[in-house]
């Protein structure tokens, strides 16, 4: 497949207030695997299914939420393009140096116009614990926890979602594959973002304060997986927001709980796949309900206000 | 190990929670069904179960510094998800939505 540019979400770093209990939480409950705890006290994990050496890093802060969310692209090469386009498009593009994040390279960050700060980066460490390549096995490490496949996308809450959805469209080749428009204003209020054959790698939702965190979300194999993080939610009285239920958007089979910070979590299943040449989807808010929840076909307050 | 109770009053609400010894108020409010306080993330990090303690002792866990502020602490405000009554409290909601 002819997949260019931005290749995936690859990492996101989130501020826990409690390191000990974040590990517990994205280690047993999620089944993340711990790769290093490194001597600025930041702490690093991946998924089973995830060649890379991280996907998930953890800071422990006074303030929960979300540092940055980082995708991998496909060179060097194009890294330096986007960093000229960005720049071209008026954006403050900075370097973050290789190695700071271990086994990353360089960096290049910007902040978008809902607050939020994206790198992108083209290089980083394969894991020694990723999928086997050779006569490989489903597994190489067992599954544990709830049996997060990988970090799959964000919910990112915040103001000018049409601005931040011009420069993943316009400069970083992004498509958007479904949206929540207001019935009489057209107005945007939800989009979703693809840089792939997924329904989705990045989803906005407009708010009223910038740079805000609504879920971080795994995936996992089918609706049983759903059911089975259902369960580990309960035995470990994780705090569950809403599920297990299905997206009228992306179709995706869902559960959402927080982590012990009060960052969103989400593991889900299925969902279609997108193609490039697919018409846009949109939903009107006066359907909202079934957009966002198919089964309960009614917005769960909490659900749409709570972020970090 | 003695399973002190304790009773907290919600300003504005005439449902008094009873709170164990080692229980959150929020955790006890659900478990009796009530919802005088708003219930956001449960865990610290959102700020929707803020409350303003003006009567009674309690301790808390760790809280966000973006909506409960070392002032605010010292003034007795505080996130329900993460307040350990230590003896009977009066509350205010002071959820900031």
């Amino acid at each position: 497949m002819a997949l260019n540019g931005v290749l995936r979400p690859g990492f996101v770093q989130v501020r826990v207030l409690d390191m000990a209990e974040a590990i517990v939480h994205y280690r047993d409950r999620i089944g993340l695997t711990l790769v290093s705890t490194e001597s600025d006290g930041r702490v690093y994990m991946k998924a089973y299914d995830e060649f890379d050496r991280h996907s998930i890093v953890l800071r422990e802060c006074d303030e929960a939420g979300l540092d940055l969310m980082a995708f991998k692209v496909c060179s060097e090469a194009s890294l330096d393009d986007f960093a000229t386009k960005l720049a071209a498009g008026g954006y403050e593009v900075t370097t973050v140096a290789a190695g700071e994040q271990p086994g990353v390279g360089r960096r290049i960050s910007f902040v978008a116009p809902t607050g939020h700060r994206f790198d992108l980066y083209a290089e980083i460490e394969l894991s020694d614990n990723g999928p086997m390549t050779n006569n490989p096995d489903v597994s190489q490490l067992d599954p544990q926890g709830m049996k997060a496949i990988r970090f799959d996308h964000c919910l990112l809450y915040g103001g000018d979602i049409d601005g931040t959805k011009k420069v993943f469209e316009e400069i970083l080749g992004f498509s958007v594959s479904e949206m929540v428009v207001d019935d009489d204003t057209g107005m945007i209020i939800a989009l979703f973002l693809t840089c792939s054959n997924k329904a989705h790698d990045l989803a906005l939702v407009r708010h009223e304060e910038d740079g805000k965190l609504h879920h971080v979300s795994f995936l996992v194999e089918d609706w049983s997986s759903i059911g089975a993080a259902a369960d580990i939610i309960t035995r470990y009285d994780v705090s569950r927001d809403i599920g297990p239920t299905r997206h009228g958007i992306t179709r995706g089979m869902t559960i959402y709980f927080f982590d012990p910070s009060g960052n969103r979590n989400e593991v889900f299943a299925g969902g279609y796949h997108y193609y490039p040449d697919n018409p846009l989807r949109v939903w009107k808010a006066s359907s909202v309900g079934k957009a966002i929840f198919y089964y309960e076909r009614e917005l769960n307050d909490r659900f749409m206000t709570v972020v970090t | 190990m003695g399973k002190a109770a304790f009773r907290v009053s919600v300003e504005g609400s005439d449902k008094v929670i009873t709170c164990l010894a080692d229980e959150t108020l929020l955790k006890a409010m659900a478990r009796q069904g009530i919802s005088n306080i708003p219930v956001g993330c449960r865990n610290g990090g959102c700020g929707v179960c803020k409350i303003r303690v003006t009567k009674g002792e309690y301790e808390t866990g760790k809280m966000s510094i973006k909506h409960v502020t070392q002032v605010e602490r010292d003034d007795g405000y505080a996130l329900a998800c993460k307040a350990f009554p230590k003896s009977d409290l009066t509350v205010t909601v002071k959820n900031e939505e």
